[in-house]
């Protein structure tokens, strides 16, 4: 009996500790062509009326992943979906950064399309992340979730005056390097951002971080600054990444680098351990932090929202 | 025949002769495997050891103790690569001519091995 009953608290706290940092994404605000982030709660956002439009980041939800400290990758991704659906304010459609499977299997793609399509979600726009692409160079990705403007999967779009960029950079590696977006996905960014008036607020996303985040562990792309060379000269430019399952920030000018917490499972700070991968033992001996969930979000989130405002005022 | 067909003749006697030389169509051979394969660990997002030296025939054998997937893959495209590891998860290729075989992690390029064959 009392074995019973310690497998259920067991069970009860892995369920709350979980609870503590998945089923997380970000509700951006595009205020006057500047992005705001809100953190994703089920209370909705509060600025969310005076915003031009909004729409949700998720990332990295990892279907297949089996493993601690989430057992439940799908149950965690459904719950960030459900945040979704809790807005008072529909977003006007959500960015997946990548690592929607674990293993790039049809099974776990498969489980992936029956999430979203469960969950009703409006409009979805996908880029693959290196977990996506496993095997066969992301056809089976593109055939499923591309929007096959280009051959090599990368596509823009306009909402609201707003240029929106996907780009992919988990294809290609090269030895001893980093994420890569290639030559002729350059070529086609340069071309594809020359009409625009400088005035035209960008959205830039892709998996891996455009910015050398922390090369160490492999958070970063090649040839990033060859595609920032071709921001440079617009007056609102965010980027928007995934890949490392945690919040990182950086400003260069007009440019602001956003990297997205994972539906999944977290990953250690840039050096904090021998090497990143699964963070197996969220918050150890941290018991309080276990205990109202409603406000440990409101917690991580009005701190990265605050880190936000600052750097974006 | 026209000249295109010769070509294509040509081409694929070449490609058929140079795939038979690979390691990998040895290995599938398997005439002369040796007792012992030599294991490479992947763990903390590193091959160790980072370069292995082994004489001609010898089959190496990837393990995967990271809790993350890896991908093992010719830098030279000179063996075929592994599918997606999951933990605990082994690759094995047995190297029956000599050379310098560079290697990557093709999830995460940054991690680099190398089997020297003598």
């Amino acid at each position: 009996m009392q074995d019973i009953e310690d497998r259920d608290t067991e069970g009860r706290r892995h369920f709350l500790k979980c609870m503590a940092w998945a089923g997380t994404g970000t509700l951006w605000l595009m205020h006057g062509g500047v992005l705001k982030a809100q953190p994703l709660t089920t209370k909705g956002a509060t600025a969310v009326t005076d915003a031009t439009f909004s729409f949700v980041q998720i990332s990295d939800s990892h279907i297949g992943f089996h493993k601690a400290p989430n057992m439940d990758v799908a149950g965690t991704l459904r719950q960030s979906l459900a945040m979704i659906n809790a807005q008072k304010k529909e977003p006007d459609f959500v960015l997946h950064t990548g690592d929607l499977t674990h293993l790039s299997r049809p099974e776990e793609f498969d489980a992936l399309s029956g999430i979203m399509q469960d969950a009703r979600m409006a409009k979805v726009f996908y880029v693959p992340g290196e977990h996506d692409v496993i095997g066969d160079n992301g056809a089976e990705f593109f055939r499923r979730f591309g929007e096959r403007q280009q051959s090599g999967g990368w596509y823009s779009f306009d909402h609201h005056g707003v240029h929106f960029v996907g780009l992919v950079n988990v294809l290609n590696l090269k030895a001893g390097g980093l994420g890569s977006l290639g030559a002729d996905q350059l070529a086609w960014l340069k071309k594809d951002l020359a009409g625009l008036s400088a005035d035209t607020p960008l959205v830039v996303f892709a998996h891996m971080p455009l910015w050398p985040l922390y090369p160490d562990w492999g958070w970063g792309t090649d040839d990033s600054n060859e595609a920032v060379s071709y921001l440079r000269r617009f007056g609102s430019v965010s980027v928007l990444n995934g890949h490392i399952h945690q919040i990182q920030q950086k400003v260069e000018g007009n440019i602001t680098f956003y990297t997205a917490r994972s539906t999944a499972y977290p990953q250690p700070a840039p050096g904090a351990a021998s090497a990143p991968g699964p963070l197996k033992d969220v918050a150890p001996n941290d018991l309080h932090r276990y205990l109202g969930i409603r406000d440990i979000r409101h917690v991580q989130g009005s701190h990265a929202l605050a880190v936000t405002e600052e750097v974006m005022a | 025949m026209n000249v295109m067909s010769w070509m294509l003749v040509v081409i694929s006697a070449l490609v058929l002769s140079t795939a038979a030389l690979s390691p990998v169509m040895a290995a599938n051979a398997a005439m002369t495997t040796p007792a012992k394969p030599i294991a490479v660990d992947i763990r903390d997002f590193t091959f160790a050891p980072k370069t292995l030296t082994v004489s001609a025939g010898t089959r190496v054998v990837w393990t995967n103790r990271d809790e993350e997937p890896h991908v093992v893959v010719s830098a030279g495209n000179q063996f075929s690569p592994s599918r997606a590891l999951d933990t605990s998860d082994s690759y094995a290729v047995t190297f029956d001519h000599a050379g310098t075989y560079t290697y990557y992690c093709a999830m995460h390029p940054m991690m680099v091995g190398t089997v020297i064959v003598k």
